[in-house]
């Protein structure tokens, strides 16, 4: 398990422990952690589980591929540093302390 | 308080139970369904599931723990046998249920293979459930031959995944080209030269005449007179909505359980979501079998049994994934009188948008998600844009975006 914080747009913080493999969507989904809706359960389909990722921890995630980048491209508020689609996050050991905030609407 | 009884524990009814709780409805929920497993998602199964790369506790929409919390009873393992309207109940094998509002999000199956065809004997697979696809999956094994009958998406995922583990694959369509049913030629081809390419043998044209073997299948006979010696088959040549304890209860049912625009059934207190469900879209009426439509067809459900008054307007989205390529569909193509082909920029990239004379009705994109986005986006809005200027490479699509904005 790695602990994963998410806060959502009112400012509520959810520490979680999320198994390794599953991913940053997966994690806020089986929590009942509101402010995304994965749609697509994952298949970078959607664009739908938009996230800000915490400044310090945007340099420690491995890099967007391209079909987020484009997809992400057409997000709600998209910040081209912070934003991410948390399907395509794999949560893994390395993670443990990953510090997320989730918008208050998707799309 | 409304007791509240949902049909069918799957994408529909596992997102209206917990639609109605965020909506803050506080009586009983009841979820039946008939597969043992908690509601799982559909589209990895024949994909990264099948291929063995995601693992079985991730298809699941929701864990145990969130039923619990939000008070959602289970039932299941269980089939629903009949439904009486007049005194509001829903039969199980051993017990019954008192409902105030019920409804059926009983989703569909796939079309068999008639026994006199073959379809009865052993290593004949159907893909929609986790437990068909764990009974088929020991069978791909590199260097064994597989058909698989009918070249819907269904049917090329599993090619494609077959392929990528090294088997021998045939894809055999009875129509004059895969995809017909849902795809303009051009898009057929993208697909035909993407299977080819990996080894995969198209036969289209010709149908499925017969499978043959004792027992268990070892050739099939085509209409062409053709015999290919095959390990096991794989079908998928559509399916059908689970509709029928909705008739025998004196529903309307047609092509699926007809609803009104709010999702009503034609009988009172019964509603339908989902795949079993038709409702009316543009003048006609339809029914969808894709995900983001049972999620927001079975969401609009919920929020109209707690007194809302939304109509239900589809906004059809759809993907697939096959080898290395994600295809993402936007809108409807039905009726479409001309296609209109962009090249991304990126190799490999390309987008299909059909058009019916002027108005813009759907959007195929391969590999090439802005394209897709952009076009979702402007069929929402009711916007199209001239044909000549999507298949102009200069001019950049997110400009034809801000002219709706
Ligand atoms: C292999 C596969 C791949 C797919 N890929 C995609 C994709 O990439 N993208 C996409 O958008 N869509 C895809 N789909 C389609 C999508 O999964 C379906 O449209 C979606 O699951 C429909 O949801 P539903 O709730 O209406 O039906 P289902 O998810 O099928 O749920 C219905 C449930 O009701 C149960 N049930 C039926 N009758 C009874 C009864 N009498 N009593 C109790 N329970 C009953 C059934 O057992 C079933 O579990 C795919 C489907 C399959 C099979």
């Amino acid at each position: 398990m790695v602990k994963i914080t998410y806060i959502e747009f009112d400012g509520k913080r959810n520490v979680v422990d999320v198994p390794a493999n599953s991913t940053v969507m997966e994690g806020a989904r089986d929590n009942n952690i509101r402010g995304i809706e994965a749609d697509c359960g994952g298949a970078c389909a959607c664009s739908t589980c938009h996230i800000y990722v915490d400044p310090d921890w945007v340099d420690k995630l491995p890099k967007k591929d391209p079909v987020e980048e484009e997809m992400l491209d057409f997000a709600l508020g998209c910040d081209a540093l912070r934003s991410r689609l948390a399907c395509q996050i794999r949560i893994k050991k390395s993670l443990e302390g990953l510090i997320v905030e989730l918008p208050e609407k998707q799309i | 308080m409304k007791h509240i009884v949902v049909v069918g524990a799957g994408q529909a009814g596992s997102s209206l139970v917990f639609k109605l709780r965020a909506l803050g409805h506080t009586g009983k929920i009841t979820l039946i369904g008939e597969e043992a497993d908690l509601p799982y998602q559909r589209p990895p199964l024949s994909k990264s599931y099948l291929l063995g790369e995601m693992a079985r506790e991730r298809l699941y929409l929701r864990p145990q723990a969130s039923y619990d919390q939000n008070n959602i009873t289970l039932c299941l393992g269980q089939r629903v046998t009949a439904v009486d309207p007049t005194t509001q109940t829903v039969q199980l094998k051993q017990t019954s249920l008192k409902y105030d509002e019920l409804v059926f999000t009983t989703g569909s199956r796939p079309a068999r293979l008639p026994a006199a065809m073959g379809g009865d004997l052993r290593r004949v697979y159907y893909v929609r459930t986790l437990a068909d696809i764990d009974a088929m999956s020991a069978e791909f094994l590199t260097g064994r031959k597989v058909l698989i009958v009918g070249g819907g998406y269904i049917g090329l995922e599993a090619a494609a995944v077959a392929a990528r583990k090294g088997l021998n694959v045939t894809v055999v369509e009875a129509a004059d080209r895969i995809l017909q049913r849902v795809a303009a030629p051009e898009t057929s081809d993208f697909f035909r030269s993407l299977h080819q390419s990996n080894g995969v043998e198209v036969l289209e044209g010709t149908g499925l005449a017969e499978l043959q073997g004792d027992e268990q299948v070892t050739q099939a006979l085509m209409t062409d007179g053709q015999k290919i010696d095959v390990d096991f088959v794989v079908v998928g040549v559509g399916i059908k909505p689970n509709s029928e304890i909705a008739r025998e209860a004196g529903l309307d049912v047609n092509n699926g359980i007809c609803t009104d625009a709010f999702g009503k059934a034609s009988v009172q207190n019964v509603w339908a979501a989902g795949d079993c469900a038709s409702f009316p879209y543009m003048g006609t009426r339809i029914r969808l079998e894709s995900v983001p439509h049972a999620i927001e067809h079975a969401e609009t459900v919920a929020t109209n049994i707690l007194g809302g008054n939304t109509e239900y307007i589809a906004k059809p989205w759809f993907w697939s994934d096959q080898y290395d390529v994600k295809l993402q569909i936007a809108g409807l193509n039905s009726g479409f009188s001309n296609v209109v082909r962009r090249n991304g920029a990126k190799e490999g990239s390309v987008s299909h948008w059909y058009f019916l004379a002027d108005r813009l009705l759907a959007v195929d994109a391969m590999n090439a998600p802005s394209d897709y986005m952009i076009g979702k986006k402007l069929i929402e809005s009711g916007k199209s844009p001239c044909p000549s200027q999507i298949e102009n490479p200069k001019i950049l699509l997110k400009d034809l975006l801000r002219e709706i904005a």
